[in-house]
């Protein structure tokens, strides 16, 4: 019974999206760090993808929402630091449905310069380390002349 | 000596007061530089670091958030309150964070120095025994790379571009650096901050890695060491701070204090 509830709340998570980024959802993002499904109450606690993102409240709500409809049970949604949240927990899924929205996947060394989402060619360059949101940053590629956003590992 | 939460630091009154001073110290810092920060939009030479200025802002802000909310679960109330309700004799920060932005190569003279001190401090705290505190610590620094990055590249592209450049760098540093120093401490609570391991670094082993790390680039920017920071007569740990805290306080609560119960 409560492991039919478990996969009920982890359905309702996939459908939770993240709000600057509305082809993601926050299981493919890897911010969930566990689920509880009791008798009274799921415990659902999540990883900040940065600290200051100011969708994390929104993400809140949301979560709250999807998993009490889908449950009829109270929903408790706290963010936990037990350990960083890194771009490497981006799921194979979250990093298509990344490029899919235009969005270079992370590199894995924050050094790396992402190839070019649009053709593909590696000649690609630093236009500026911060972009519209605290975890992209505005690369130029230097074959299709074409500015792009790319996911900043951390 | 490893304190798992808040309700266990709770348990210990003289830890529960170093504790909350250093947060204080460290939500300060954020949310002045951070509000600093926020001032060059629009205001910044060019549109890249408007963009690149507004980012920072949102992260140093952020992480403030974060030390604030920690003060909260240590019984010091809303959070929101503590970061746009306490008065300039309250805030803990260094005087360096709340000088006027001025000139754009002091901004960027400072937010280096800061960055780099950041780092080393976040460093350290990852090993911190207040556990939220470290957990904290690891997930910030991930993010600080980021803007000690950009400020350098920054820094070395003033000093070595000379002329007018490297002039209003140096000129820059000139005027921070009777300030600098303050920026160093810990203030009253310093011994007893290391003691408890809250603080598990020698403050002054602390700052010998932030010169170790800042000479070199000084050197690569062309620019001459100009010594060891100096004391200003004010400090900021102890809430003696400028007139230009004052004005800052006075902008950033505006819209507070017109209902402090609101909800966000």
């Amino acid at each position: 019974m409560i492991q039919e509830k478990e996969l009920l709340v982890r359905q309702a998570l996939n459908e939770v999206k993240d709000p600057e980024i509305p082809t993601l959802s926050i299981v493919e993002l890897g911010m969930v760090y566990s689920v509880e499904a009791g008798e009274e109450e799921v415990r659902v606690r999540l990883m900040p993808t940065f600290v200051g993102c100011p969708a994390l409240d929104i993400i809140r709500r949301d979560v709250e929402n999807k998993v009490q409809s889908a449950t009829g049970i109270p929903v408790k949604v706290e963010y936990v630091l037990d350990e960083p949240w890194t771009t490497e927990r981006i799921t194979p899924e979250g990093r298509e449905h990344l490029a899919s929205f235009g969005i270079a996947p992370p590199m894995a060394e924050w050094w790396e310069k992402p190839p070019c989402p649009f053709c593909g060619a590696p000649e690609t360059e630093v236009e500026n380390l911060f972009g519209p949101t605290a975890c992209r940053a505005i690369y130029y590629c230097t074959r299709c002349r074409q500015p792009f956003e790319g996911f900043k590992p951390v | 000596m490893r304190v798992e939460d808040a309700a266990a630091a709770r348990g210990n009154e003289e830890y529960r007061q170093v504790l909350t001073d250093f947060l204080y110290q460290l939500a300060d810092d954020d949310l002045v530089l951070g509000h600093r920060d926020s001032e060059w939009l629009g205001m910044a030479p060019e549109l890249e670091e408007d963009v690149a200025f507004s980012s920072i802002a949102q992260d140093e802000v952020g992480h403030a958030t974060f030390y604030y909310d920690l003060l909260e679960a240590l019984g010091e109330g809303r959070a929101d309150d503590l970061a746009f309700g306490r008065g300039a004799g309250e805030r803990r920060n260094a005087l360096v964070v709340e000088r006027e932005n001025g000139d754009w190569a002091e901004t960027i003279a400072r937010h280096y120095l800061y960055d780099v001190w950041e780092t080393v401090r976040l460093e350290a705290l990852k090993e911190s025994g207040y556990v939220p505190l470290a957990q904290g610590a690891a997930k910030i620094i991930r993010e600080e790379r980021y803007h000690g990055l950009h400020m350098e590249t920054w820094f070395r592209r003033l000093g070595q571009a000379g002329g007018e450049a490297k002039e209003r760098l140096e000129k820059g540093i000139q005027a921070l650096w009777p300030e600098l120093g303050d920026l160093f401490t810990f203030g009253s609570g310093e011994k007893l901050l290391v003691a408890h391991e809250i603080l598990p670094v020698d403050p002054a082993v602390l700052y010998r890695r932030w010169e170790e790390r800042v000479r070199p680039v000084m050197e690569a920017a062309t620019l001459a060491w100009p010594g060891t920071p100096g004391r200003p007569e004010k400090s900021g740990r102890e809430g003696s701070h400028t007139q230009a805290l004052e004005q800052l306080l006075d902008a950033m609560g505006e819209v507070y204090r017109m209902d402090p119960a609101a909800t966000w």
